[in-house]
């Protein structure tokens, strides 16, 4: 009987577990089955769980890719008023970080919060391309919920759904979404004028198909509106929450979706970059979840044709669903998924 | 990829407002700078170009250089280098006399 040394891993809630280099590996098939089985995507192939292993039974405190491996970062929520000023903060970010792209946004980061001072982010975000070199994007969460009573004017399909009201939730979605569409349209055409260089839909479909939707339309008007200015499009979750049930996109429905179709109508939509989201499993390892992830985004990157940047931090892409992710995973997950999915960017 | 201390904000740039993909943002930028895309990643290659460029560095007192371009200056150096139009500096354009 082989006596095998336990190697310092973590949960997906970032706390450490010792495991050998066997439980490990159980533990990456397991995960790649439970994408295969819940997804119907193919699991990871033996060579690649290999490598898997390789990068997640090392003790080794940081790892990284290969030297001219590197990929760009999307450093979202640079410019949120972290420590100083919005556009010193994207300074710091710029020139004391080596950001490769910044982003200008207010700390609550929805829409219909935005919408109320959409004069004042645009002057901000002119004043900020003055002071940077980095390309700069507006960022904003759908965040659709929030046009619901009591936060918004439409009727709140959360409250009519468990009432088995399904038309009347389905009405108040729909209602729901129109408006956010002209709020992102208008959002698009401050932040053009003020210069951005692209707009980014962060967490998209946090309340279902109905917002996933409204992004897609608004992509496809903002770029038709203005070729030169670049849509980011980051998923909420892995998987299309369907509110609705009956909403479609280009003849698709959006309910139930998975990463690979996702990306394929982001793309139909005119979006410069799709980041695909895969949440932790808390009561998992990191290697189950890291295989779980790339399993799941894999489908993407052969069918992609605009730069796919998977979600990697707090709570998603294996990284531990904590405030202050620790070095040892982040950069085990972000070795990953260059090295397995050749991403274009995290 | 670095940022602006190497060529990371070049390559996002591509990626972000053209939806070009990783190898084809790194091909495209290097082919216009007249490097390799291993290079686009070294902050020793990439100091020596962005200063021939005037794409703007990292700047602080201790390594200053105000007679170089810088933010939005070097902005109008990047488009220009690249052959992208930077929405910021389209803008500028039109409302300076940095056009005419």
């Amino acid at each position: 009987m082989k006596n095998e040394g336990r190697i310092p891993t973590r949960m997906g809630d970032g706390t450490f577990v010792r495991l050998t280099r066997s439980e490990i590996r159980a533990d990456l098939e397991a995960g790649s089955e439970a994408a295969a089985k819940r997804a119907k995507v193919p699991p990871l192939t033996e060579e690649e769980t290999e490598h898997l292993c390789d990068i997640y039974a090392s003790s080794a405190r940081f790892t990284g890719v290969d030297v001219g491996d590197e990929i760009v970062l999307s450093c979202d929520g640079t410019g949120m008023k972290t420590h100083a000023t919005r556009i010193q903060d994207l300074q710091s970010y710029e020139q004391w970080m080596g950001a490769d792209l910044l982003e200008l946004c207010v700390g609550d980061y929805s829409l219909k919060v935005v919408r109320t001072i959409l004069a004042y982010e645009a002057q901000y975000m002119h004043d900020a391309q003055l002071a940077t070199v980095a390309p700069l994007q507006y960022g904003v969460m759908p965040n659709l919920g929030l046009y619901s009573k009591p936060d918004g004017p439409c009727d709140n399909w959360n409250e009519l759904l468990p009432q088995g009201r399904i038309p009347e939730a389905r009405a108040a979605q729909e209602e729901a979404l129109e408006m956010a569409v002209l709020d992102m349209v208008r959002l698009a055409d401050t932040q053009y004028e003020a210069g951005a260089d692209a707009i980014d839909w962060d967490t998209t479909g946090a309340s279902g198909d109905p917002e996933l939707l409204a992004a897609l339309r608004a992509t496809e008007i903002i770029r038709a509106k203005y070729p030169n200015l670049g849509a980011q499009l980051g998923m909420a979750g892995e998987f299309v929450l369907g509110m609705h049930g009956r909403l479609e996109y280009k003849g698709v429905r959006l309910a139930g979706l998975w990463p690979r179709e996702q990306l394929l109508l982001a793309q139909q939509a005119g979006a410069t970059m799709f980041g695909p989201v895969v949440n932790v499993n808390t009561g998992k390892s990191l290697a189950w979840n890291i295989a779980r992830a790339i399993a799941l985004i894999k489908p993407c990157m052969e069918v992609a044709t605009i730069p796919v940047h998977p979600n990697a931090g707090m709570g998603v892409g294996a990284v531990p669903m904590c405030v202050h992710p620790p070095a040892d995973a982040v950069s085990r997950a972000a070795k990953a998924f260059v090295e397995l999915l050749h991403v274009d960017g995290l | 990829m670095g940022g602006i201390r190497a060529a990371g904000d070049l390559v996002a740039r591509m990626q972000m407002t053209r939806g070009m993909r990783l190898r084809e943002a790194k091909e495209y930028v290097a082919a216009k700078l007249g490097v390799t895309p291993f290079d686009l990643s070294d902050p020793v290659v990439m100091t020596e170009v962005r200063n021939e460029h005037g794409f703007g560095r990292i700047h602080s007192y201790a390594i200053s250089q105000p007679w170089q371009a810088n933010q939005i200056e070097a902005k109008f150096n990047i488009a220009r280098v690249l052959d992208v139009p930077i929405n910021c500096v389209e803008k500028f354009g039109e409302r300076t006399a940095a056009s005419r």
